[in-house]
């Protein structure tokens, strides 16, 4: 059985589809990457499986738990964190508060323990300040620490989200373009980074990506996806030569 | 300027980060607990109002200000705090009893209208809330076997362990501090534990904050029961320190009078909510001061440029006749909105950082630190 499986999974707004019965499986400590036109149904997939949107049909399993039905907060108790296309950081909010927040489905404490700030919330608060340093250090972070997010350039901002992702100790990340807006120098890093992920953390790697220098250097497989359906699927070099590909990004 | 040299991770949990905080709340408590042997009747019954308001305000700020829930409906839990405590009086319940009774229930109530709640954003849950006060008003006036309907409820002189607590006595004006100072620590203290950074998480992007494992809509139900809970606290010292309430006082414009509080005071922090209360408390004599006098005056201009004595009574009767219209209070408030919005979105404390900031700065300080900036990254669709 897969570590994590989508089967015939589809997504109709009315007549579109932007979804259209794609199945496909994430094998333990691989990087599985989705590529794919504009409009193919790339994110929607990743709203899919963050629950964002509930499926018009299809199954997805985790660790061969259908997950289809739970609801969308229990999906990152799960194991199953994600980044976001368009940056969904807490703005008004310090870069290290942003990163205890992905820390929260670890959290055990009640509500008047914190009202009185008990010290066993103390001590919480400090195993998980912990954690969240061991991610600032992976991640480069340490000078933006109190920085508040708001005033951060977005290259930052975007490492910040996978930062905060990974402070919930994910066994899955799904990162939507982690190098869009990014320089060429960033985008390095970002790569050298998301095998990090495999080598070091050993975490499952799903993500949607354009940069295909990226997409080279870190998947181990890719799926290639045009207008909700599964066009291609294997080693990067084997989808890039497939001829359904080109038609799709260079037109017939 | 101070620079902070951080070696623990306790620096950053701690209430206050340097010796100067220490210093600053040990003087402004001192100060605090001097003023009712100092100051007038006047004064301490108007601060005992800011500890009421300033109270309020805290939570409010936890859901507007931190959860970004906005509500018109806060004069309706300050109203069921207030009831409430007076309808248990009646049967001499006993001060600490019906005080926590009066939170409790009014923390239910507020969790409840929190449920339908969840599914509202921006202006269609301020229209929610604003309904429900105008059903509790309704109930209020209507239900008269509880709440003697418009005749009002007299709020006997409380009575702790057989001690009667005057509400013009220090001792009146020590509990509503007391209760203030537990409010904010217990705020802080939320703040910076996980239940806090949700809901600021829940305002800044409940997308994000549901695929972090948070809970949204417990937690927007959290905030609205605590908020509502610390509202029908401050309720049930309103009820005393007025000494007698009906249906009247618990309008639309109270609830607007708290979202001056937290908007003029600063909508992220609680020293905005405390600002606020004191700006608030301080403008009601002000405008009644301008009231009296504001048309007299007038006319002495008037008659120095040259006004004839007959034109310059017709001047101060026609000023006095706009002075004293219906619903002019309401106007200036909304004015007072309206210019802090455009002008100073970060409120009094907000200006207060900024005055601070240029003399640590100084004179290095630039006007552009506090410009404003457009993002056009963030996307509302998947709310």
């Amino acid at each position: 059985m897969s570590y994590f499986r989508a089967e015939d999974l589809s997504l109709h707004f009315g007549g579109l589809k932007a979804v259209d019965a794609v199945s496909f499986a994430v094998e333990k400590g691989e990087i599985l990457s989705i590529i794919g036109p504009n409009g193919a149904g790339k994110s929607s997939i990743f709203n899919l499986i963050s629950r964002i949107y509930p499926p018009t049909s299809g199954k997805i399993y985790f660790e061969d738990q259908d997950i289809t039905q739970q609801p969308a907060y229990e999906i990152a108790g799960l194991g199953i964190a994600r980044t976001f296309q368009n940056i969904e950081l807490f703005e008004n909010a310090t870069m290290l508060s942003n990163l205890l927040v992905g820390r929260h489905r670890h959290s055990t404490t009640q509500l008047w323990q914190e009202l009185l700030f008990l010290p066993s919330v103390r001590a919480h608060e400090k195993a998980h300040r912990r954690r969240v340093e061991q991610v600032i250090e992976f991640l480069d972070l340490e000078v933006y620490r109190d920085k508040l997010i708001s005033g951060l350039p977005y290259g930052v901002r975007k490492v910040i989200e996978l930062a905060r992702a990974l402070c919930s100790e994910p066994k899955l990340i799904l990162l939507d373009e982690p190098s869009s807006g990014l320089n060429v120098e960033e985008t390095g890093d970002m790569s050298f980074w998301i095998r990090d992920l495999k080598t070091d953390l050993g975490i499952t790697v799903l993500m949607v990506e354009h940069d295909m220098s990226l997409v080279n250097r870190v998947s181990d497989r890719v799926i290639a996806l045009n207008y909700g359906k599964v066009i291609a699927m294997g080693s990067p070099s084997e989808v890039q030569r497939h001829p359904d590909v080109v038609a799709a990004y260079l037109g017939a | 300027m101070r620079f902070l040299f951080k070696t623990d991770y306790e620096d950053d949990i701690r209430l206050m980060p340097h010796s100067g905080y220490l210093v600053t709340y040990g003087v402004l408590l001192a100060l605090l607990a001097v003023a009712p042997f100092v100051l007038s009747s006047y004064i301490m019954s108007q601060l005992v109002f800011v500890c009421i308001y300033a109270t309020v305000g805290v939570g409010l700020m936890i859901l507007t200000g931190f959860t970004g829930q906005a509500s018109l409906g806060h004069a309706a839990f300050l109203a069921i705090g207030a009831y409430t405590a007076a309808f248990l009086q009646q049967y001499n319940v006993p001060f600490p009893v019906y005080f926590l009774a009066a939170g409790l229930l009014t923390g239910v109530v507020g969790a409840l209208v929190g449920f339908p709640a969840l599914r509202l954003q921006g202006i269609y849950l301020v229209i929610a809330t604003i309904s429900f006060a105008f059903i509790v008003e309704e109930i209020l006036a209507r239900w008269e076997s509880v709440t003697h309907g418009n005749e009002g409820m007299r709020v006997k002189t409380m009575q702790v362990f057989g001690m009667a607590i005057s509400r013009d006595s220090p001792t009146f004006y020590f509990l509503c501090l007391g209760f203030l100072i537990l409010t904010i620590v217990g705020t802080l203290n939320l703040l910076r534990s996980p239940t806090g950074r949700a809901f600021v998480a829940i305002r800044d992007s409940e997308t994000a904050a549901r695929s972090m494992g948070i809970n949204v809509s417990l937690y927007k139900v959290k905030s609205f029961a605590i908020s509502a809970a610390i509202t029908g606290f401050a309720g049930c010292l309103f009820a005393h320190k007025l000494s007698f309430i009906s249906p009247e006082m618990f309008t639309l414009l109270l609830s607007i009078e708290f979202i001056i509080v937290i908007l003029i005071g600063g909508s992220f922090s609680l020293h905005g909510a405390v600002l606020g209360a004191i700006f608030l408390v301080m403008i009601d004599p002000l405008l009644t001061y301008l009231k009296d006098d504001l048309p007299g005056m007038i006319a002495g201009v008037a008659s120095t440029f040259g006004a004839g004595k007959e034109s310059a009574s017709h001047i101060q009767d026609k000023a006095a006749a706009i002075a004293s219209a219906n619903g002019l209070k309401g106007a200036i408030y909304g004015l007072i909105i309206v210019l802090f919005v455009l002008f100073e979105p970060l409120g009094l404390y907000g200006r207060w950082l900024k005055i601070k900031l240029f003399f640590q700065l100084f004179p290095l300080y630039k006007r552009a630190t506090f410009k404003r900036q457009k993002i056009y990254v963030k996307s509302e669709r998947n709310r």
